[in-house]
């Protein structure tokens, strides 16, 4: 049995019992099953849960007006914690961990009444922009077996682009939503920092970490965003601002909308394939009602350089929890690589049982997260602080400056989401500078804590390319319905179902 | 002003962060974060001047909106966050770790 394409269409045929949530469910399991062998999107398919859950929903039914997502079956990337099922962030650290309590954002789901089938696989704590630094291997990109999905929500990403979800959770970072949300074809939506709650997401990089939606369409988007946007009094960074129904936002045009392209950080670096999509897509929104204009950003160019100093120092304070105390993985014992030779050249005092229990514990973290542990830890170390950390954060002020002066003259910010098409496994993993450049455009967003959509808008050598908006703060309705302006203007981006 | 982090350096950083590194992460973490460090520079080479630090990238964070009463809520129950430790001790209500004295 084949379920209904759009969330709306499955959510109708669940009420008025044309199906039944078991059957969504059952669909939806089964399609994983016929596909997830070779894209691996899943480190855990929790189908006993699902199907318990979605039997529930069918004999309690409920209020149907109180249930804006029944039976809707969702991915939830494996950074968000959902009580009593796996939670690993993709992390040997966290391999056997199974959370006690749900994030906020999945309590908000099953009172919506969606089914959530399981939990996708991304970069180890989400730091990653190709999913390869998961510590359970990579997620293969739907549009061709050989290539990243992106990341570090490839796998939430690419369970949406196989049809094997209608829907998933996300986090972003840098662009860990919007980056493989273009390398896939389809929506991402990185909400404006406090928008949605963080609590009971693993926490990577506190002052720039959101939950976000992944969706075929914006339509679809918004249905989920509607049901996780809001304040919630666990996380302090949680906004108090009210919650629109961001659905009713999406007129199909985008008529009166004025918005920026920042011309001259398009000059270096972005694959011509990439650009003509892109001026493709900007000539649709015209299309559709909106006036463009070039703009500046003169410190954008710096955000690479200013995230990953801001974002590593909090990487390696969110990192230090990990200590083989209190939960995740344990090890102890000696081994070869014995650090208290280091520690002795330095003068140390030599380790006890304790001391090395953390040392060989930590030693599970992957390439990538020991790196940026590394790095933060360095520039916030005694002498470096003001030097790097410090300034960064200056300069980061100064890119919001830039977006603040920009807003005055127009409503939205527009760049293609990637430089690039996805790129082939394994390509850029021995360099992590190139890896982090994937993020050029993205991380600014994160940065200014500003909303911003990645939408298709074509294709590249068969492959999709992604258009970027970013938006003033809590306007995400005015990026939804850019997002669906454009897709009511763009072919329909579907994998060529040969390499599923 | 790039640095360049020697092994040395690497090893010491690594110290501070507990992390056991192989002598091959050694070179290899000296050479990238030099480089990663040296790409980063160019963030030095902005006036700042007058610029205070502020909650940069938090919307409508002024004044942070941290602030609630002091009211006790029920938190997770102790058998149900030992039950998470690698090691714990249920009935005296303690997580466990290797012998640290007299060891």
């Amino acid at each position: 049995m084949s379920i209904p394409e759009h969330v709306s269409e499955i959510r109708a045929a669940v009420v008025s019992r044309q199906m039944s949530a078991v059957d969504i469910c059952r669909a939806a399991l089964d399609r994983i099953r016929q596909h997830d062998e070779r894209i691996h999107a899943f480190l855990h398919v929790d189908e006993r849960g699902a199907l318990a859950r979605a039997e529930r929903l069918d004999r309690e039914g409920g209020n149907a007006a109180d249930l804006p997502l029944l039976g809707v079956p969702i991915a939830v990337k494996d950074n968000i914690c959902k009580a009593g099922v796996p939670t690993t962030a993709a992390s040997r650290l966290l391999e056997r961990y199974v959370p006690p309590y749900s994030a906020t954002v999945v309590s908000r789901l099953e009172r919506a009444g969606a089914v959530i089938v399981g939990k996708t696989n991304c970069d180890e704590f989400a730091m990653g922009s190709s999913t390869e630094h998961s510590a359970f291997g990579p997620t293969r990109n739907p549009w061709a077996l050989d290539r990243s999905p992106g990341g570090s929500s490839g796998g939430s990403v690419a369970a949406v682009a196989a049809a094997m979800v209608p829907l998933a959770l996300g986090s972003d970072t840098g662009g860990s939503i919007r980056q493989p949300a273009s390398l896939c074809g389809v929506v991402g939506l990185k909400p404006t920092y406090g928008r949605v709650s963080r609590y009971g997401l693993i926490a990577f990089g506190s002052s720039l970490d959101q939950i976000g939606p992944i969706a075929r369409t914006a339509r679809d988007a918004a249905a989920l965003f509607n049901a996780i946007a809001g304040h919630d009094p666990n996380d302090s960074t949680s906004a108090d601002a009210p919650v629109q129904e961001y659905g009713a936002a999406l007129t199909g045009d985008a008529r009166g909308l004025r918005i920026g392209v920042p011309r001259t950080l398009l000059e270096h670096g972005v694959e011509p394939g990439v650009r003509k999509a892109f001026e493709h897509g900007l000539a649709a929104l015209v299309e559709a009602g909106a006036s463009i204009t070039d703009i500046a950003l003169p410190h954008a160019s710096l955000s690479i350089p200013v995230y990953y100093l801001v974002a590593n120092a909090e990487a390696s304070s969110n990192l230090a929890r990990y200590d083989g105390v209190r939960y995740g993985t344990r090890v102890i014992g000696t081994r070869a690589t014995d650090p208290a030779k280091a520690r002795s050249e330095d003068g140390a005092e030599q380790m006890d049982t304790l001391t090395q229990m953390y040392y060989r514990t930590r030693a599970l973290f992957g390439a990538e997260a020991k790196r940026r542990i590394m790095i933060g830890t360095f520039v916030l170390s005694a002498g470096y602080y003001d030097a790097y950390y410090a300034k960064a954060q200056q300069v980061r002020a100064l890119i919001g400056r830039d977006f603040e002066q920009a807003f005055s003259r127009v409503d939205l910010v527009a760049l293609p989401t990637s430089p690039t098409v996805a790129f082939k496994l394994g390509e850029r993993t021995a360099d992590p500078l190139q890896m982090y450049l994937s993020d050029v455009f993205t991380v600014a967003a994160n940065l200014a804590g500003l909303p911003a959509i990645s939408v298709p808008c074509g294709l590249s050598d068969g492959l999709p390319v992604g258009l970027q908006v970013t938006g003033r703060p809590f306007e995400e309705a005015t990026l939804l319905r850019v997002a669906d302006a454009l897709e009511r203007r763009t072919a329909k981006l579907r994998p060529d179902a040969g390499s599923l | 002003m790039a640095e360049t982090l020697t092994p040395a350096d690497v090893r010491r950083i690594a110290t501070l962060a507990r992390l056991e590194l192989t002598p091959e992460e050694v070179a290899l973490f000296a050479e990238q974060l030099t480089a990663i460090l040296a790409y980063a520079d160019q963030v030095q080479q902005v006036d700042t001047s007058g610029l205070a630090l502020t909650n940069a990238g938090i919307p409508g964070s002024e004044p942070l909106r941290a602030t609630r009463d002091d009211d006790l809520v029920p938190s997770l129950p102790r058998d149900v966050v030992l039950e998470q430790a690698p090691d714990a001790d249920r009935t005296a209500g303690v997580f466990k770790v290797p012998r640290v004295l007299g060891s």
